[in-house]
């Protein structure tokens, strides 16, 4: 449906309805966010032995987020004196609108896809990479030293895991023999769930996303304990919640990467299933990498700067690397794919 | 500018205006001490001593009839001690007889506390006077054992505390003794024998475990002496076991000494026991003969050491802190202080390697700084005090011996004023540098009500 | 050539990992600690000035005010003194409350640091497990003292409550519990790879050190000191009781959590047998008299807190309020030590070395 209006002519009326797709879009999006922020709140109560949000919205506690992302877009604008102005109030911009942009390239069943890319993996990490820049911005237009070294911290953390991010995911590429996010898919139909054939370009890619999302325990450019809270320590109300969007979009974009390079996207696990349509399929893929996520932020302490961006380099680079080799010997003496 | 000018000003003023009432209040002081000092006998230390026995004296006579009973026990006993001690020393026996008689008299005379006073006074010199000449530290022993005595009986609750001191030199006699003499041995467990009938009740559970620890270094003779009196206080049944359980646990059984430990703690016997026992230990507690405080010793060494290597004249005074579970005491002289810490650090017998405590006081009459030291070494405490001048508190720092020093001097220099030369960051560390006053010194007044 | 120039970093007054109103200025050259200046005071409430003005039994609850943390620890060594002075016998019933507090208090003490100094790592689960068998103590407490945190619960000669009924069974109940509990800790935090690398190997000094900074508590102990008040000067009754006094050779901040946790066991352990021997009756107060009045002199005693050792000094010149009150607080001695520590570490290390000296502010500002 996408595809046929990308292809059709310019003119008000598409633009009218692009306009309000991706409005829609957005409004998912930020349903998303809304509950994804609740169900990580609710599954950490769970593991925590506490009940998490129960007030408002009935005993789930369904209307907490709504209430607070209110409370945030009512709040005060601040921005302080000694802050640079333009800077401080572009930088949130900046951060969040990649977020919403890799969306776009990623296929959550056959059809329901907002722009098939032949480039689609590129793309994603490329446009992802954007959003340190508005992190840097925030970092020094605060005017603030704890922001600054925060800044410092998320900007390295970012070059760094960015690398084998990218290096594991080669070798994906290499016996799908596409970067189109589509065609990946695909080829899991033939060969089975790349999470089989790429367990190690998994594992690493697993690590560099928790770290590229800032998560625990990579969240040193927020570590509340050393450095208040980071980059954003100046920022609050709506520009304070564009930051705090924009991590959780990206959380629902690299999830849903995830589940599309290793888990067979829309694909049912067996052909028997394949009555149960894909967009199920992917919201329950999508569902545990999430869940797997919050997991983590309930049982990791932090890294250490220095020992971050040594396993970055040191570790998760090398066996990236190694991996794409094994691939290809793979690739090249299996003759499967 | 002016501003600061004008703070200068008030700040001026608010130190003028606090001196003033300082003096005032000081020469007050300084009349009531001056009475006070009148009094005092040129030595100081046993005139304090001698103050503090006649008033306790005062109370327990105030306490009548038990307490009249004890020290006829007292008598008793310490005339059958010191007959069986006579071969050992002669002089000291009569010495002892002689003052439990007239300390019998000086409480028979019951509500003359004047006199009873007097008389304590008397017989604290006499007897530090009779036994000055035949030995020095047996002299001290009857001077603290009587002291000790006009507490117990003031107090018939402390009983278990007077046990304790008493077993304390029991121990000592026994690890003193025994290589010299074997009958004097026998002394001690006579000794044991009767305090272990003396004090039937089931609170003594902890204090016999305690004799008993100490005991197993003493070897065959403590364990004798402990399972003797096990089987002395066989009445209260729960004190029994504790005992007993005491005396195993000496020589190494845990479990069952534990065991036993639980079945004592439960016997329910324990209120009504120590009821009852509370007035039988009363009138035979005091029997004991008291001792010196066992740090005494240490704290002949640390002197002996200090004057040998520091000279004569590097101490005030020195004294066994009886408030203050026997710590021993240095008075240092102020410009001594700083090398006698020194010493005490680096001396090979001493070895002050931790400091546990610093901080001034002020007692309006001069500053003190008071320092707790603990040697690791040795495992034994020592207290370093020096008086400073009130109108110039200055003194030394230690903080170059014990880095641990660094911040109490701090907290004594902002809150009293105490100026610690040779500090390596002497500052205001609680108050902050713009503090008007020294709060902790007696006349200090706020600069600011309102805070 | 790259201009660069040292950064000044205030921490605190309000800082998360500084657990108080505590202040350090922090010498920055990058991310490394170049100097760190502490600053304290936030919380000097004065209560030794207080105290001067106030009759003993009055004194205490400003005794909880200091470790709030574990307060009972304090309440003991302010009675303990006045006792030690006056030389009052304590009912046996009262010194096993007192003991069964203290333990009890102490392990509270030390679930909270453990449950911070992990949140200080960013994680956040075990500070709720630690809260929930903090809680439990709490309640335990709450329902000897009628109080939560502050307890106001010794008195000179006793204790002001006696356990209520059935009180000693949940205490009994609580002991096999928390065992349980500890074991589930060390799954989750002593053997995570991360923790071990931001703890091992970090702040460490040696045995010289600590007793030349006057360190106390696990912070001595972690250097293989094997020193315990309760066990080598014993007071209370603590000599009746079967423990050991952990240590650990390492000096560094996993040796005292370590320690700690070991602690707590010791804590348990202790507090099993004072179950088992608690008498069943008894007075809980001695004898004293209404207005407690210390002989004319001074005493220094000093006992194992949670934190180290607490000292209590008085001056008594007869009267019924002491005429020099002075604490010696443990944390306040044991900070100093963190500028030397400090120095050349990365400032991720500096929460991981402050956590682990383990300090409360209302203990270091008195």
């Amino acid at each position: 449906m996408v595809q046929d209006l990308l292809h059709s002519s310019p003119g008000l009326l598409n633009f009218g309805i692009f306009f309000l797709m991706a409005l829609t879009f957005l409004f998912v999006i930020l349903g998303f966010v809304t509950y994804a922020i609740l169900a990580e709140r609710k599954v950490l109560g769970f593991m925590q032995g506490r009940i998490g949000p129960n007030h408002l919205g009935g005993r789930w506690g369904l209307l907490q987020t709504v209430a607070d992302v209110l409370k945030l877009l009512v709040k005060e604008d601040l921005i302080p004196k000694a802050a640079d102005r333009p800077m401080f109030i572009i930088a949130p911009v900046i951060a969040f609108a990649p977020s919403f942009m890799v969306v776009a390239t990623i296929p959550f069943t056959d059809k329901l896809q907002f722009a098939d890319l032949n480039v689609g993996l590129l793309y994603y990490l490329a446009i992802s990479g954007i959003t340190v820049i508005g992190t840097l911005m925030a970092a020094w237009a605060s005017n603030n030293k704890y922001s600054l070294l925060g800044g410092m911290r998320a900007t390295a953390q970012m070059v760094s895991y960015e690398i084998p991010l990218v290096m594991s995911g080669l070798g994906i590429v290499l016996l799908t023999g596409s970067m189109n996010l589509n065609d990946i898919v695909a080829a899991q139909e033939a060969s089975g769930w790349y999470i089989l054939w790429q367990p190690i370009a998994f594992v690493v890619f697993f690590i560099a996303a928790m770290a590229e999302l800032y998560r625990v325990p990579f969240d040193l450019a927020e570590a509340e304990n050393e450095l208040v809270a980071g980059f954003h320590t100046e920022y609050s109300g709506f520009r304070w919640a564009m930051f705090m969007l924009a991590e959780y979009v990206y959380m629902f974009a690299m999830a849903s990467l995830m589940t599309v390079l290793f888990f067979g996207g829309w694909l049912p696990p067996f052909e028997f299933l394949s009555f149960i349509p894909g967009a199920v399929w992917f919201g329950l893929k999508f569902a545990v990498v999430t869940y797997i996520l919050y997991w983590f932020r309930a049982t990791f302490p932090r890294m250490r700067p220095d020992q971050l961006m040594e396993f970055a380099w040191k570790v998760l680079l090398p066996v990236a690397l190694a991996n794409i080799f094994l691939t290809a010997l793979l690739k090249e003496l299996l003759n499967i794919f | 500018m002016s501003g600061d000018k004008d703070l200068e000003r008030l700040k001026k003023e608010a130190v003028a205006k606090a001196k003033a009432e300082a003096a005032a209040k000081r020469k007050a002081k300084e009349l009531a001490a001056q009475g006070a000092s009148e009094e005092a006998p040129a030595d100081k230390s046993s005139g304090d001593t001698a103050d503090d026995l006649a008033k306790k004296k005062a109370e327990a006579v105030a306490k009548a009839k038990a307490a009249a009973a004890a020290k006829r026990k007292a008598k008793e006993l310490a005339a059958q001690g010191a007959n069986e001690e006579a071969p050992a020393d002669e002089s000291s026996g009569d010495t002892a007889d002689d003052l439990a008689k007239k300390k019998a008299e000086a409480v028979a005379k019951a509500k003359a506390a004047a006199a009873a006073k007097r008389k304590a006074k008397e017989l604290a010199e006499q007897g530090a006077s009779e036994e000055a000449p035949a030995d020095e530290s047996s002299g001290d022993t009857v001077d603290d054992l009587a002291k000790k005595k006009a507490a117990a009986v003031a107090k018939a609750k402390a009983a278990a505390a007077a046990k304790r001191k008493a077993k304390e030199l029991a121990e000592q006699g026994a690890s003193e003794e025994a290589p010299a003499d074997e009958s004097s041995g026998d002394t001690v467990d006579e000794l044991a024998k009767k305090k272990a009938a003396a004090v039937a009740k089931a609170k003594a559970a902890a204090a016999a475990k305690r004799k008993a620890m100490g005991q197993a270094e003493g070897g065959d003779e403590g364990d004798d002496l402990a399972k003797k009196k096990a089987a002395a206080v066989a009445k209260a049944k729960a004190a029994a076991a504790a005992k007993k359980k005491a005396a195993e646990g000496g020589s190494g059984s845990g479990d069952d000494a534990k065991a036993k430990a639980i079945a004592a703690a439960k016997a329910k016997a324990a209120a009504a026991a120590r009821a009852k026992a509370g007035k039988g230990a009363a009138t035979e507690e005091p029997t004991e003969p008291k001792q010196p405080s066992p740090n005494q010793k240490y704290l002949d060494k640390y002197v002996e050491i200090i004057k040998k290597h520091l000279g004569e004249e590097v101490l005030e005074d020195s004294y066994i802190n009886n408030l203050s579970k026997d710590v021993p005491t240095l008075v240092a002289k102020r410009e001594a202080y700083y090398k006698i810490a020194e010493f005490l650090k680096f001396n090979e017998s001493l070895g002050f390697d931790y400091l546990s405590e610093i901080h001034g006081s002020d007692f309006e009459t001069h500053m003190e700084v008071y320092a707790h030291l603990y040697s690791y070494k040795n495992k034994q405490s020592v207290a370093l005090k020096v008086k400073l001048d009130r109108e110039q508190p200055e003194i030394e720092s230690v903080a170059r011996l014990w880095a641990g020093a660094d911040w109490p001097e701090c907290e004594a220099y902002d809150l009293l004023g105490i100026r610690f030369t040779g500090h390596p960051n002497l500052r205001r560390i609680m108050l902050g540098e713009e503090w008007i006053g020294y709060p902790l010194r007696k006349d200090y007044e706020p600069y600011d009500v309102e805070v | 050539m790259i201009r660069t120039e040292e950064v000044l970093l205030n921490v605190g007054p309000q800082h998360p990992s500084t657990h108080g109103v505590f202040r350090l200025v922090l010498t920055l050259d990058g991310e490394v600690i170049t100097n760190a200046e502490p600053v304290i005071g936030y919380l000097h409430r004065g209560t030794e000035k207080i105290a001067e003005n106030l009759q003993f039994t009055q004194i205490i609850p400003y005794t909880d005010r200091m470790d709030y943390v574990s307060a009972m620890t304090n309440n003991y060594v302010l009675v303990h003194a006045v006792e030690t002075m006056m030389g009052i016998e304590i009912p046996e019933r009262a010194e096993y409350l007192r003991v069964l507090a203290m333990e009890l208090n102490r392990v509270a003490s030390h679930l909270l640091w453990w449950g911070t100094y992990i949140l200080d790592f960013g994680a956040t689960s075990p500070l709720l497990y630690a809260f929930r068998e903090r809680e439990m103590i709490l309640n335990l407490l709450n329902e000897l003292s009628g109080a939560r945190l502050t307890f106001n619960y010794m008195r000179v000669g006793g204790v002001k409550w006696d356990a209520p009924e059935g009180w000693l069974e949940k205490v009994r109940d609580f002991v096999p519990y928390m065992r349980k509990m500890l074991d589930g800790y060390h799954q989750l935090v002593s053997g995570n790879e991360i923790f071990l690398s931001r703890t091992k190997n970090v702040g460490t000094y040696t045995k010289e050190d600590a007793l030349n900074y006057s360190l106390s508590g696990v912070n001595l102990r972690s250097t293989g000191v094997k020193w315990d008040l309760r066990k080598d000067e014993p007071y209370s009754i603590y000599d009746r009781f079967d423990f050991d006094v952990v240590t650990r050779d390492g000096g560094d901040a996993f040796a005292r959590y370590e320690c700690r946790l070991a602690e707590i066991e010791e804590s348990l352990k202790i507090i099993e047998q004072a179950v088992e021997q608690f008498p069943e009756e008894g007075p809980i107060m001695a004898k004293v008299p209404k207005i407690i009045k210390p002989p004319k002199g001074e005493a220094f005693v000093r006992i194992e807190g949670s934190r180290g050792e607490i000292g209590c000094y008085i001056a008594s010149d007869g009267k019924k309020e002491p005429y020099r009150l002075k604490f010696r607080r443990p944390s306040f001695y044991n900070l100093q030590i963190l500028p030397k520590l400090l120095k050349g570490q990365n400032i991720s290390n500096l929460i991981s070395i402050l956590g682990a000296i383990d300090i409360v502010l209302g203990e270091v500002d008195g």
